[in-house]
């Protein structure tokens, strides 16, 4: 980022920056809506309690982590398996720290915690915007932790909505919508696949996956994770050196 | 132990990885380096693990033990009808609408 563009920027005030930052989440809290309806919906068919699906959504708050979640859960797989699936999933989100760092480094560590613990999808996308057009000053960090709580807020009232939902309405249940959480994994996959790198990352990942899936405790899903992202990683050096820097388009989250 | 605990204990678990994920970053701004390695390795995280769960979530329906790779696994033609329209549309709600109607459709029309 430019100095002239941090200059640019008119101090704005903490209400008016928060605002700012309310407004352009709105988008997004807009799209994740139908995913906290799902999640709240499904979770109990999964075999969580009403007050445990909520506990999820406010503690874990990951939208991806939580649908790997019901979904395993739903096809047997034990605690272990759903903590690996979480940790790898969401290692990304450690690429976004990296790239917004730079702009909380001076903030104190009672700002920094809140602003890292709610770093979703889309805040990282709406504060990565924001700080490429905008650059910082010295109120931004109320814009991002105004994107926060608009996205917190609204997964906790969707995902209640839909278990309110799904205790009234059972046989909603029923109606194949799980197979709803299988589709959006494979439309956030699907434009992920940009060059022959990925393509074979996924194929590998897809086949080692049935080849081992007679494995216990799904050791199956690790071992065909590590395959697809060994191969991806082989063909990505090959294909630009050993000293290119990392590439690829970030994945699209089912809520936060 | 029982499922009544293990539900807890996972989603205390899930939280807490979750953080240690998004903290470090943010806590150890002063001191932070990361291995470029480590970053291209993690571009391909999503695609590698969202592949290894979806390949046999739709291959194994059902209980997840017996491999079912014909036409009459709805699961399978749904998720091939949800991975053109993504291909082509490249719109995840079209993907999510297409590829439920397909299955619930599939489910009705196609023999068991």
């Amino acid at each position: 980022m430019a100095a002239s563009e941090v200059l640019e920027g008119r101090t704005e005030t903490p209400g008016s920056e928060a605002l700012r930052g309310l407004r352009d989440t709105l988008p997004f809290m807009f799209g994740s809506i139908p995913f906290g309806l799902l999640f709240g919906t499904l979770a109990t068919g999964a075999g969580l309690s009403a007050w445990e699906t909520m506990a999820m959504s406010l503690f874990v708050f990951s939208g991806s982590a939580q649908f790997i979640a019901v979904v395993l859960l739903g096809g047997g797989s034990g605690i272990w398996v759903v903590w690996f699936a979480t940790f790898v999933l969401n290692l990304r989100h450690l690429l976004y720290a990296a790239t917004l760092v730079d702009h909380v480094r001076h903030l104190t560590q009672a700002w920094r915690f809140p602003l890292a613990a709610f770093l979703t999808d889309e805040t990282f996308a709406v504060m990565e915007r924001r700080y490429r057009t905008k650059g910082g000053g010295a109120n931004a960090h109320w814009y991002y932790l105004a994107s926060c709580c608009g996205m917190y807020a609204n997964w906790q009232f969707w995902t209640f909505i839909g278990i309110t939902v799904g205790q009234n309405y059972p046989e909603v249940q029923n109606w194949g919508l799980e197979f709803a959480m299988v589709v959006t994994f494979i439309g956030i996959v699907v434009p992920l696949l940009t060059s022959v790198p990925y393509w074979a990352a996924a194929i590998t990942a897809g086949l080692v996956a049935v080849l081992a899936n007679p494995l216990p405790y799904k050791l199956g899903l690790m071992l065909a994770a590590l395959a697809g992202i060994v191969v991806g990683v082989a063909l990505d050096i090959r294909k630009r050196g050993l000293d290119a820097p990392a590439s690829g388009p970030a994945a699209q989250d089912p809520g936060p | 132990m029982s499922v009544a605990v293990m539900i807890p204990l996972m989603i205390l678990g899930m939280a807490l990885i979750n953080l240690a994920i998004r903290w470090p970053v943010y806590l150890f701004a002063n001191h932070f380096r990361f291995p470029p390695i480590i970053e291209r390795a993690l571009a391909f995280v999503p695609v590698a693990v969202l592949t290894a769960i979806i390949v046999p979530t739709v291959l194994y329906p059902g209980d997840g033990t017996k491999l079912d790779a014909t036409w009459h696994n709805p699961a399978l033609l749904a998720a091939l009808v949800a991975a053109a329209v993504s291909y082509f549309g490249k719109n995840l709600f079209a993907t999510i609408g297409a590829g439920v109607v397909a299955f619930l459709l599939l489910r009705w029309l196609l023999p068991i």
